[in-house]
């Protein structure tokens, strides 16, 4: 795939659930490239239509009344441009039919079990469960477990080259005796990826060639010491084009008509973060809250790394959040009294009525409250994820290691984050940007000097696969009409005692009519403070922390930024962290108000 | 521009609804097309393969995974007999009782002997399923193999949430309007076997006291969440539910909370009091969304002359057209609508939302409303 593509005109899809969106996007004059239009159809994978593609016409329809460009010659895309006629190239990605579902299965369970994971989640997929020779099931579990799960496809790794084949080969008699059936389609074979030990290929070739339509792929970890995802990435993502799309009607066709391999949308969405941060420099989190699932997407000196919480979201899943978070979690961010089994029933009846809206200022504080917990928990299974790989060093084979009990270090360091980003419903629609922004930093907790922005219409899928043909562009996009920055949070790390003096901070903010006056401000722990600022703002900026508190460069050690604006401003946080919130009712609802007001959240 | 609506759920006095029957893997279908079937009959089985163990044949006898030819007595795909033996060593030194036998632990078939891994998978006899009719009516199509389709005219009621799987009996009266509620002493003996139709809510203790007695289904407007989680014994996270192992399938027909029963519902029920019923507690909230069901089939004489309900043409929501409210502060709440501004309203929460106009039932009242909290009513 050509990474610079010379391009004037592109027209994207993303064919998600339920919505089919369309953008265009045009190089300029000043030969840079805007996002200019957007087009919106119901997604038409089921009854009465039976093909995606219609879904892709109605939207690119839209697109084209709204631009006055003819994109459409009846139902074919015109390629390439030729004045106001026509496209340079068509992409698209897809999570239509609920995306792509795996099972994952590995020979340990903290090392090639979790690399597995990863390999899938990086490539898109949700994962449905994590099998691992050590995982403490009995055989007759886990050959019940593969068979109850309906999945596309299952990824299988075991053993380091040359190391031992017992236990992959294990796992493959386990699943070939469990014989699974594809959620998709009841004719086909189910795709099986290997990427294991290259031993043991000859033995799960017999044991799994005639059941299932199996691949082989590098081992993702072929050493200890080395992980090897990509090639596994690759493999499933070929297999979801071929397979699972193959399945969802319309795709035959569809795929005929993209210039690049159809995405799967998270993964479309991991890779665009990828690419911003490899090109700045900076690391970058991401986080994409759904109705049925939030994604967590990372990269930390240069190592990305996805998860998907598949039952946290904030419509279908959101009784889910309450089962995980617990009602006294969900309610410490609630500034009011509310009987819990009100609050309960609430929640439910969101459930079975996903597509309803808050209409009152108290039912939009309890689904912020939610989405608090939500983005919470979804972060920290991320960072269980995210860490550096596990028996490096230590660990001579793999059977040595079943009675070993490991952890690898997060490489989640909100310290050295540079940019968080969120996208989904509840915060790239919240009524008031500093919603938005104070859900992220309560949920997040970053720490040092952190810059916060929201995806504006969601559009991160269609520039996913946009930087796979030219990043310049994708990248272009991404900063100039897809990203809305709320600002910047500042918050030391280190305890301290409330009301006394935690920091100073010296502000200077400069707007294009002129400078503000300076703000010069000691800040007492437990605290916030936002100064409020324009997205054409900047500013300078000098935290002095006292001498039991971090911004960054070490305790009691100043910091000097040149922040860019945004459209809420400079956030000064120094409630702590962990924060710490009372259980009593009283102290809790004065505290939390406290905050709500001096953000000026609903006030 | 997509239709912002809720269609509403159906209640509906009089159609015709096909069931499409089955089974998860193919086997045999009992039935031919004309057949007259009782919700009960089973239509078609299969078998479906059991449980898989694995035996460590190689640490029991303390060989090498290469030497397990040598000492299996059975070969893949032979039948055995629980207790049977399956593989032997040599006798040290010749002496039987230094031998060491494996002996099958349930009675089955060898699935595979791995020199591998050293183990033997012994997989148990399938198991037999059975698939029902689930509704009294006519077998219209089979599929071989398969399943068949079942057609039946009835009057059709979906609720809201459900829990329990298919259930069939006679529709029993247990409140006299449809906002009573259910307790513990409401519920009586001779409701086992019975589908009772509750009013606003049933208590936790109500529920136990006919899941105990044997009512094969409770179907009321309203049930807290707190009181589900008892009656699961976990908090539900997603709604997808069917399977759930209680002897008594619980329909709701409104929401969480105390609910009354929609009149239209609860005056369609009453009509049958006394009739056959088959009820489904299955829900799934996701894309393909699945209600759960309430089935009261006609004679083969009132059947004469039903047509199948059409629903109302797709043109959207309209001035004058009945909505109920779903969402706070007017959940439940029925009213008309006078008005659908097509600009983006400001509502409390400060968002811009398209929003209706509605004249509430009950009080006479106006209300603005966001147009994704309404669901439609089909008269």
């Amino acid at each position: 795939m050509a990474e610079n593509k010379d391009l004037n005109i592109v027209i994207a899809t993303d064919c998600g659930s339920t919505t089919t969106k369309a953008i265009l996007i045009e190089k300029n004059e000043k030969g840079e490239y805007r996002q200019t239009f957007r087009g919106e159809a119901p997604t038409t994978v089921e009854e009465p239509y039976n093909d995606v593609t219609r879904g892709v016409l109605n939207a690119v329809q839209e697109v084209e009344e709204l631009s006055g460009r003819k994109i459409l010659e009846g139902e074919k895309i015109i390629i390439p441009a030729r004045g106001n006629v026509g496209v340079d190239i068509y992409i698209s990605t897809s999570s239509a039919g609920g995306g792509l579902q795996m099972l994952v299965a590995g020979a340990v369970k903290a090392m090639t079990a979790e690399s597995a994971q990863r390999a899938a989640l990086g490539a898109g997929a949700i994962v449905m469960d994590v099998l691992a020779s050590n995982d403490g099931r009995l055989p007759h579990q886990k050959i019940a477990r593969i068979r109850s799960l309906r999945p596309d496809m299952i990824l299988l790794s075991g053993g380091t080259d040359g190391g031992t084949v017992t236990h992959v080969v294990e796992l493959s008699e386990f699943i070939a005796a469990a014989n699974p059936r594809p959620r998709l389609g009841h004719s086909y074979s189910l795709p099986v990826i290997y990427a294991g030990n290259i031993k043991a290929r000859d033995e799960v070739k017999e044991v799994l060639g005639e059941k299932t339509d199996l691949s082989l792929t590098d081992n993702i970890r072929p050493t200890l010491e080395r992980e090897n995802l990509f090639p596994a990435r690759q493999k499933i993502q070929e297999l979801f084009m071929e397979h699972v799309m193959q399945q969802a009607p319309g795709y035959d066709k569809l795929k005929t008509w993209v210039e690049v391999p159809i995405m799967p949308t998270p993964g479309a969405v991991g890779y665009l973060i990828q690419t911003v941060a490899e090109e700045e420099g900076i690391n970058a989190m991401g986080v994409d809250i759904g109705g049925a699932t939030t994604d967590v997407f990372s990269v930390f000196d240069t190592v990305f790394n996805r998860t998907v919480s598949a039952n946290l979201g904030m419509s279908y899943s959101i009784s889910n959040v309450l089962a995980e978070a617990g009602l006294g979690n969900v309610l410490r961010w609630v500034p009011f009294d509310i009987d819990e089994e009100d609050l309960g029933n609430r929640i439910k009846n969101k459930m079975i009525r996903p597509t309803t809206i808050p209409h009152t200022k108290n039912e939009l504080m309890i689904e912020q409250a939610l989405a608090r917990e939500a983005l919470r928990l979804a972060f920290f299974q991320h960072k269980q994820l995210a860490v550096g790989l596990k028996g490096v060093q230590r660990i001579r084979s793999i059977s040595d290691t079943f009675s070993q009990s490991s952890s690898g270090e997060t490489l989640v360091d909100m310290m050295s984050l540079d940019i968080l980003i969120g996208s989904g419903g509840v915060l790239s629609h919240a009524p008031r940007r500093r919603q938005s922004m104070l859900m992220m930093i309560d949920a997040f907790q970053p720490t040092g000097v952190t810059r916060l922005a929201v995806d504006s219409i969601f559009m991160m899928p269609h520039l996913g696969v946009l930087a796979s043909v030219n990043r310049k562009a994708a990248k272009e996009v991404f900063e100039k009409d897809c990203l809305i920055p709320l600002g910047v949070c500042i918050s030391p790390r280190g305890k301290g005692k409330q009301g006394l003096k935690c920091l100073n901070v010296k502000l200077k903010i400069k707007t294009p009519e002129g400078d503000k006056p300076p703000v010069e401000e000691d800040i007492p722990f437990g605290e916030i403070r936002l100064y409020p600022m324009n997205r054409e703002d900047e500013a300078e900026l000098e935290v002095t922390p006292t001498r039991r508190f971090d911004v960054g460069a070490g305790n009691g050690k100043p910091i000097h930024k040149s922040v860019r604006g945004g459209v809420v401003g400079v956030v000064i946080d120094t409630r702590g962290r962990p924060l710490q919130i009372p259980q009593n009712l009283e102290q809790r609802s004065a505290l939390i108000r406290k905050w709500y007001d001096a953000f000026g959240m609903y006030n | 521009m997509a239709h912002v609506f809720t269609p509403g759920l159906q209640v509906i006095a009089s159609t015709i609804v096909t069931k499409e029957r089955t089974l998860p893997i193919p086997g045999k279908v009992r039935v031919k097309p004309g057949d007259r079937v009782k919700a009960e009959d089973v239509i078609a089985e299969t078998a479906i393969p059991n449980d898989v163990q694995s035996i460590n044949v190689v640490n029991r006898l303390s060989i090498t995974a290469k030497e397990i030819r040598n000492v299996m007595l059975k070969k893949v795909g032979d039948p055995v007999e629980e207790h049977e033996p399956i593989a032997q060593n040599k006798p040290f030194l010749g002496l039987k009782f230094l031998q060491s036998i494996i002996r099958a632990p349930f009675k089955g078939s060898i699935e595979r002997i791995s020199d591998v891994t050293g183990q033997v998978l012994i997989r148990k006899p399938p198991r037999r399923i059975t698939l029902t009719a689930y509704v009294d009516g006519v077998v219209k199509d089979v599929t071989e193999g398969l399943g068949a389709d079942i057609e039946t005219a009835c009057s059709f009621i979906q609720g809201i949430f459900g829990i329990g799987g298919e259930a069939f009996g006679e529709i029993q009266m247990a409140c006299s309007s449809p906002d009573g509620n259910l307790d513990e002493e409401d519920i009586m003996d001779d409701y086992k076997g019975k589908l009772i139709i509750g009013g606003s809510h049933i208590t936790y203790k109500g529920f136990r006291k006919a899941m105990e007695l044997g009512v094969k289904g409770v179907i009321v407007g309203g049930f807290n969440a707190s009181e589900l989680k008892e009656v699961l014994g976990y908090e539900l996270g997603v709604a997808i539910t069917g399977d759930e192992d209680i002897p008594t399938t619980l329909i709701v027909t409104e929401g969480f909370g105390k609910m009354a029963i929609a009149q239209r519902t609860f005056d369609l029920l009453k009509s049958h009091n006394g009739r056959r019923a088959s009820i489904s507690g299955y829900t799934q909230i996701r894309a393909g969304v699945m209600r759960p069901e309430i089935i009261v089939p006609f004679t083969e004489q009132e059947a004469r002359d039903v047509k199948k309900h059409v629903p109302k043409a797709e043109t959207g929501i309209q001035k004058g057209d009945e909505v109920r409210i779903i969402r706070e502060p007017y959940f439940g709440r029925l009213g008309s609508i006078v008005d659908l501004p097509p600009d983006l309203t400001k509502i409390d929460t400060e968002a811009y939302v398209r929003i209706m106009t509605v004249k509430l039932s009950d009080s006479g009242e106006t209300v603005t409303v966001p147009r994704a909290n309404v669901e439609l009513i089909e008269v």
